[in-house]
C-alpha cells in the first residue's frame, strides 16, 4: 500500500511538467543547500521574536472559542484586507511568479491575473452574505437552514482535504526554501515551521494569526515595492527601457514580450481559470477571515483592500521578474552555478527575486527578503492550521458529535488539542513528501475548493430549493470527481503510473470545468427530486435566511472586547 | 431579532425591490469581470500574435498594458461595487430595517 501510494504521489508530481506551469501553480521544486546565511537567519529570528511577543499579547485576549476562531470579531476591514492578502501572497506566488517572469516574461503576467480574478467574484456574490450568516466557519453559513450533521460533516471533510493539500505544498516549500535561503537542512525548516506556527495558533488563536499575517504582508509589500522601485530607477522609471534591455539580454529575446506556451488548449485554460476564480471562494482559511470583522460593511472593505494589495503585489512581481532578467543575466559569475548561464541560477529558477534583492540592496536586503519569504510560509501555515482546527472543534466536535451542547471552554480546549495534532500532522507530511514534487498540490486544493466547497456554499445561500440531500450529494460528487479526474489526467495516469500514452481517461490540465459543473448539476437535480418533509422545511426557512443574509438583521455581532 | 421581524421585513415591498436591485448589480459586475478575464485568456489561446504585436516603435507589446489593465480593472471594479454597497445599499437596508422594527 505504501509503495503504491508513493508511486501515485510521485506521479501526481509530474503534473507540473505535463500540465504546464499554469496548471501546476508556482513551484518551489527541489533545491540545493547553499552556504549558511547568518544575516537572513538573524532577520528571521527578529521576525519570530517580534511575532511571539505579539502572540503573548494576543494570548491575554484569547479567552473564549469566539476569540480563538475569529479574534472576537474585532478586526477592522483594512486590517483584515491586509491579513487576507497575507494569506494569499504565499512564498510560491512571490518567488514562483517572479521566477516565471524571469524565465518566460509575459507568461508570468497571465499566471498572476488568474490568481487575482477570484476576488471580485467573492466581493460581489459572497462576502456580505458570509458575514451576515456565519459565525466561525463556512459550514455555519452552508448549514444555516439544513440538517446539521450531514452538512457539517461534509463541510469539515472539504475543509480538511483542502487544508491538507495546501499544507503539504507549504511544508515542503519551507523545507526546500530553507536550504537555499538560510543554508540549513530541510528537516530544520519543517520542525521550525511546525513548532512556531503551533505557538501562534495555540496561544494567540485568530488574533495572533491575523497580526502575523498583517506584519508579514507589510514586510512583503514593502520589500517588493523597494525592489521594483530600485529596478525602475535604474531605467529612469521607463518600463519601455527596462523591457528593451530585457529583450536584449534574455536568451529568448523578443519572445518574452508575447504569450508563450502557457496557454495552448482553450479547455484547459478555461478549466484552470475556473479553479482559480471560484476556488478562491471555497478556501476555508480565506472564508474564515470574513468572520473576524464586525459587520458586512467591514467584510466588503476587507475584500476590496485584499484585492488592491494582491493586484499591486502581482504588478510588482512582474517588474521584479524583469528586473532579475536585466540584473542577473549580465552577471553570471555572481548569480549562476559555476558562473555559466547554461547551468542555471544558483539555488534554482525560483531564486530570481532573492538574487535580485542582493543585486539592488546588498547582503542586508538579501537577508531581509530571505527572512520575509520564509516568514510567509510560517504565516500561511498558521492560517491553514487554525481553519483545520476550527472545522474539527466547531463543526465536527461541537455541532455533529455534541449537537451544540458544549460550553465555550470545552470547545476551545478541543480546538487547541486539534491544533497540536494538526501541527504534528503538518510536520509529518513535510517529512513524508520531502522528495516529491508537490507543485500541483495548491492547484489540487483550488480544484477541490471550487468543486466541493464553493457549489455547496453558493447554492445553499442563493437558491431557495436547495436541500440538505442535494448539497451533500452534489458536494460529494464534486469532491470525488476533482480528485479522481486529477489522478486520471495524462500527467499522472501516463507519465507516472506508466500507462501507455493516450490511455488517460481525462485529457485536460484541470478538472474544474467538469467537476464544478457536475457538482452544481447534482445539487440541482437531487434538490428538485427531494420532496421529503425535511426538504419542505428547509425551503420554508429560505425566506428568513434571505432576510438575514441581505440585511444583516440577527447576524452574529462582535463579541465585545 | 425575532422571526416576526424577518416576516415584517420580507412583507415590505421595498425589501423585494432592494434585493433584486442589488442582486442585479452583483450579477452585472460579475459578468463584467468574467468577460474581462476569459476574454483575455481566450485571446491568448486563439490569437497570440495580436497580443505580441508592438505598440509604436518600442519593444513593449500590446499584451502587457492589457494584462496590467485587467489587474487594474479588477481592483477598480471591486472598489466601485464596495463604494455603492457601503453607502447607497446600506442606507436603504437600514431604512427597511427601521420600518420593520418601529
Amino acid at each position: 500500500m505504501s509503495v503504491s501510494l508513493k508511486q501515485l504521489l510521485a506521479g501526481l508530481g509530474l503534473l507540473a511538467l505535463a500540465g504546464g506551469a499554469f496548471a501546476a501553480g508556482a513551484d518551489l521544486g527541489q533545491t540545493q543547500q547553499q552556504a549558511t546565511n547568518w544575516t537572513a537567519i538573524a532577520m528571521f529570528a527578529i521576525f519570530v521574536g517580534f511575532t511571539l511577543w505579539i502572540t503573548k499579547w494576543a494570548a491575554a485576549k484569547t479567552k473564549t472559542a469566539a476569540d480563538f476562531y475569529t479574534a472576537g470579531g474585532g478586526i477592522t476591514g483594512f486590517q483584515n484586507g491586509l491579513a487576507i492578502a497575507g494569506d494569499y501572497m504565499s512564498a510560491a506566488s512571490f518567488l514562483g511568479i517572479s521566477g516565471l517572469v524571469f524565465a518566460n516574461g509575459f507568461d508570468g503576467l497571465i499566471f498572476s491575473i488568474g490568481w487575482l480574478v477570484g476576488w471580485p467574484v467573492i466581493t460581489f456574490l459572497m462576502a456580505e452574505r458570509l458575514r451576515n450568516l456565519g459565525k466561525f466557519t463556512f459550514a455555519d453559513v452552508a448549514s444555516y437552514r439544513f440538517a446539521q450533521t450531514p452538512l457539517r460533516s461534509f463541510a469539515a471533510t472539504g475543509t480538511l482535504i483542502v487544508v491538507a493539500f495546501y499544507l503539504i505544498a507549504q511544508m515542503v516549500g519551507a523545507g526546500q526554501l530553507i536550504k537555499v535561503l538560510f543554508g540549513l537542512e530541510y528537516i530544520y525548516a519543517v520542525m521550525m515551521v511546525g513548532v512556531i506556527m503551533m505557538m501562534y495558533v495555540l496561544f494567540g488563536g485568530m488574533t495572533a494569526t491575523t497580526w502575523v499575517q498583517i506584519i508579514k504582508a507589510v514586510m512583503l509589500l514593502g520589500g517588493a515595492t523597494f525592489m521594483a522601485l530600485a529596478v525602475l530607477f535604474q531605467f529612469g522609471f521607463s518600463p519601455e527601457a527596462l523591457f528593451a534591455k530585457a529583450v536584449e539580454v534574455h536568451s529568448k529575446h523578443d519572445a518574452i514580450m508575447g504569450p508563450g506556451a502557457l496557454i495552448n488548449d482553450p479547455i484547459s485554460a478555461i478549466s484552470v481559470g475556473m479553479a482559480l476564480m471560484f476556488g478562491t471562494a471555497g478556501l476555508p482559511h480565506i472564508l474564515m477571515r470574513f468572520f473576524t470583522v464586525p459587520n458586512a460593511k467591514e467584510a466588503r472593505k476587507s475584500v476590496a483592500w485584499a484585492t488592491t494589495w494582491i493586484g499591486y503585489f502581482y504588478i510588482l512581481t512582474f517588474i521584479i521578474g524583469f528586473g532579475a532578467v536585466v540584473n542577473l543575466i549580465p552577471n553570471p559569475a555572481d548569480y549562476y552555478v559555476g558562473g555559466e548561464l547554461a547551468k542555471g541560477l544558483k539555488g534554482g529558477g525560483n531564486m530570481a527575486a532573492v538574487h535580485l534583492a542582493n543585486a539592488v540592496g546588498g547582503n542586508l536586503f538579501l537577508g531581509f527578503i530571505s527572512a520575509v519569504a520564509f516568514a510567509t510560509i510560517l504565516a500561511v501555515v498558521a492560517g491553514l492550521t487554525l481553519s483545520g482546527a476550527s472545522a474539527v472543534s466547531h463543526d465536527l466536535y461541537a455541532s455533529v458529535w455534541r449537537h451544540g451542547n458544549v460550553d465555550s471552554a470545552t470547545e476551545l480546549r478541543v480546538s487547541k488539542i486539534t491544533t497540536v495534532i494538526l501541527g504534528i500532522v503538518a510536520v509529518s507530511l513535510g517529512v513524508i513528501f520531502e522528495k516529491q514534487n508537490v507543485a500541483f498540490m495548491v492547484m489540487l486544493a483550488f480544484t477541490v475548493a471550487c468543486s466541493a466547497n464553493f457549489p455547496v456554499l453558493f447554492m445553499s445561500v442563493l437558491w431557495k430549493n436547495c436541500t440538505t440531500r442535494g448539497a451533500v450529494a452534489g458536494g460529494t460528487v464534486g469532491l470525488i470527481l476533482s480528485v479522481v479526474l486529477t489522478i486520471v489526467s495524462p500527467a499522472v495516469w501516463e507519465a507516472s503510473l506508466g500507462n501507455p500514452k493516450g490511455s488517460a481517461l481525462f485529457p485536460y490540465a484541470s478538472a474544474a470545468i467538469f467537476s464544478m459543473t457536475a457538482a452544481f448539476f447534482v445539487i440541482w437535480l437531487v434538490s428538485i427530486l427531494d420532496n421529503s418533509e425535511q426538504a419542505q422545511k428547509e425551503r420554508a426557512l429560505f425566506g428568513d435566511q434571505l432576510t438575514r443574509s441581505e440585511t444583516g438583521v440577527g447576524a452574529s455581532g462582535a463579541s465585545g472586547h | 431579532m425575532s422571526i416576526e421581524t424577518y416576516e415584517r421585513i420580507r412583507s415590505n415591498p421595498k425589501f423585494q425591490a432592494f434585493v433584486s436591485k442589488r442582486n442585479n448589480y452583483s450579477i452585472v459586475m460579475s459578468i463584467l469581470m468574467i468577460i474581462a478575464y476569459y476574454g483575455y485568456i481566450l485571446l491568448i489561446a486563439f490569437d497570440k500574435p495580436f497580443l505580441a504585436q508592438k505598440m509604436g516603435a518600442g519593444v513593449t507589446s500590446i499584451g502587457i498594458p492589457m494584462g496590467v489593465g485587467v489587474i487594474l480593472f479588477t481592483i477598480v471594479l471591486t472598489w466601485i461595487y464596495v463604494r455603492r454597497a457601503n453607502t447607497e445599499f446600506d442606507t436603504e437596508a437600514a431604512e427597511i430595517i427601521k420600518e420593520a422594527t418601529k
